[in-house]
């Protein structure tokens, strides 16, 4: 056990000190697709708090990314609201509002019922954000125009892609770095312990005495919340919220993010950001058949490597390890 | 003194009636076996007490509490668990995990949700000692799925032994492993019963040798109705079962 925590401390030390210094070593292009990634480590581990430790399969999740970045850009356009760390509560409000809402008509149903009442419910929503133009934008969605106060520092005299690339980065890494502590805190908690629980088998898990409906409803909420949470940190980097975001592509993609990194390990979900990110870029600018290139490759995951690149990797490690 | 009582107990599913207008009351104290051919409704029985069916008509009070309509787990919650006849547990956790979860659960820590299973000393022994008991120290850190399958039988009954309930139902611990095994599992779970103080005990088992070696009262099941309950020596002489369980 010692070694796992110390070969996942260790891995993110290293991951965190590049991190760090991508600003200053990496093309401004590049530092663009960190920080989005940045923004998606939340919702993936959101994702997978429900997906990979609870076992429920949502492909609705783009509801709630959407959710925080309407949010955001609603309050930052309607009542100037300009400090982020209040957006950022006012985004995982209203995820804790809607996802107790919509989580407690889901858990009710498990596996593919489960998967389509959230993809239901993301299409609802999407069709809400084109619909209810006066408040949303309809097709358009909501431009951000100003930039948001960072802990109560204007960074405003900054032109937009150096308080992207400088104080909005290390701001982003740092809420990154708080929420995946607090999250690999819950995974490893009595609550974590119980959520596998029910994950492996729920009706044993039930004869134990643990609520496995309201469990699964807490699960929930605490994914939304995170989901949205990166979706109010991904809207400044955007500039721009449409509905595309509530889109069911838009789950699907936070889906494939998991899977192709891995969602038997913590880390997994992350690493599947930065590769799905950078891989996307690079497949996009080079074969306009990219999504082709994606599905295969999916394809081949779920065949060979069903625990994503972190599993392929904890498997070349024991190879070498045992040569 | 009377735990459960189980009244006017109907249980059908569909057109097929499993349980006809059962009656039964179970004493603290005792150790209980439900015997009967295939079909008799044992198991329904079983699943209508821990809460996993509902009866189509019928009540079922625990310690003069109508607990009918309550969910396993709130049942759970009230000192009633079983134990399954295919043995229930949690494929990829450890042996020792599988334990911890039963005992984050009764002690009513699952919604702790900052502080590390892993750090938890009282959580640790407690589970240590469960699996002392039931001999399944030296395997701790498998995987629930890799034990042998009386490993895994006793895994399941030790997860349900854990919560240290006021009735534990066990639906055929014993089925599916060797003569030999058979006596040296009932013996751990007799031990088992004492170590862990749980006085009353349902017990569902076609092995007439443990029935009546350590049951002090049973509850005879024929065509979802009750044909004989008394002790195990009247049950044994009574033709009439003799006749539904063997024929003869």
């Amino acid at each position: 056990m010692k070694k796992i925590l110390s070969g996942n401390l260790f891995f993110t030390l290293i991951l965190i000190a590049l991190l760090a210094l991508v600003p200053y070593i990496a093309p401004p292009f590049y530092v663009y697709l960190t920080l989005t990634s940045l923004a998606y480590i939340p919702v993936v581990i959101g994702f997978n708090i429900l997906f990979g430790y609870t076992g429920l399969l949502s492909f609705g999740h783009g509801l709630f990314l959407a959710l925080g970045m309407y949010t955001t850009a609603f309050l930052m356009r309607n009542y100037t609201m300009e400090n982020l760390e209040v957006l950022i509560l006012a985004s995982a409000l209203s995820a804790f509002i809607v996802g107790l809402g919509v989580g407690y008509i889901c858990v009710k149903y498990t596996r593919i019922y489960f998967a389509l009442l959230t993809l239901a419910f993301g299409m609802v929503f999407y069709t809400l954000l084109i619909k209810f133009t006066p408040i949303t934008g309809g097709d358009e969605g909501l431009r951000i125009t100003f930039k948001p106060l960072l802990l109560g520092l204007d960074f405003r005299y900054l032109p937009h892609l150096d308080f992207l690339f400088q104080p909005y980065y290390y701001y982003v890494l740092g809420i990154v770095i708080i929420l995946t502590v607090l999250a690999y805190i819950i995974v490893s908690s009595h609550f974590g312990l119980s959520l596998k629980a029910i994950k492996e088998n729920s009706e044993k898990a039930e004869a134990l005495g643990i609520n496995i409906k309201r469990f699964r409803l807490y699960s929930f909420v605490i994914s939304a919340i995170y989901t949205s949470i990166g979706g109010a940190l991904l809207a400044h980097i955007t500039s721009h919220v449409t509905p595309i975001f509530s889109y069911w592509t838009t789950s699907g993609e936070i889906v494939f993010m998991t899977l192709l990194g891995g969602f038997t390990n913590f880390f997994g979900p992350i690493i599947g950001v930065f590769v799905y990110t950078l891989l996307r870029d690079f497949i996009m600018s080079t074969i306009i058949y990219w999504r082709i290139l994606f599905g295969a490759a999916l394809l081949l995951i779920i065949i060979f490597v069903p625990g994503g690149i972190s599993e392929g990797l904890i498997r070349i490690y024991k190879h070498f390890k045992g040569a | 003194m009377g735990l459960l009582e189980v009244l006017e107990v109907t249980k059908y599913y569909g057109d097929f009636k499993a349980l006809d207008n059962v009656d039964l009351k179970i004493n603290r104290d005792e150790r209980i076996s439900i015997i009967g051919p295939n079909g008799a409704g044992k198991t329904t029985l079983l699943n209508l007490i821990s809460g996993l069916l509902k009866p189509t008509r019928g009540k079922i009070i625990l310690e003069g509490k109508n607990i009918t309509n309550m969910s396993p787990s709130e049942r759970c919650k009230l000192g009633i668990v079983k134990s399954f006849q295919i043995p229930s547990y949690f494929p990829n956790l450890t042996t020792l995990d599988n334990l911890k979860v039963a005992l984050i659960s009764s002690l009513g820590k699952s919604k702790n949700f900052l502080k590390s299973y892993q750090q938890d000393e009282e959580i640790n022994n407690l589970s240590e000692r469960a699996l002392e008991v039931f001999g399944l120290y030296e395997r701790r850190n498998f995987l629930a799925k890799d034990l042998p399958h009386g490993d895994k039988k006793l895994l399941d009954v030790a997860s349900a032994f854990a919560l240290r309930p006021k009735l534990i139902l066990l639906d055929e611990p014993t089925s599916g492993v060797s003569i030999k095994e058979k006596r040296d599992l009932m013996g751990t779970i007799m031990s088992a019963l004492k170590e862990m103080e749980i006085s009353s005990l349902i017990l569902v088992e076609h092995d007439m040798d443990i029935v009546f070696n350590y049951s002090s009262r049973v509850v005879v099941l024929h065509n979802g109705k009750i044909l004989d309950d008394s002790s195990p020596e009247l049950v044994k002489a009574n033709k009439e079962v003799a006749s539904v369980m063997f024929g003869s």
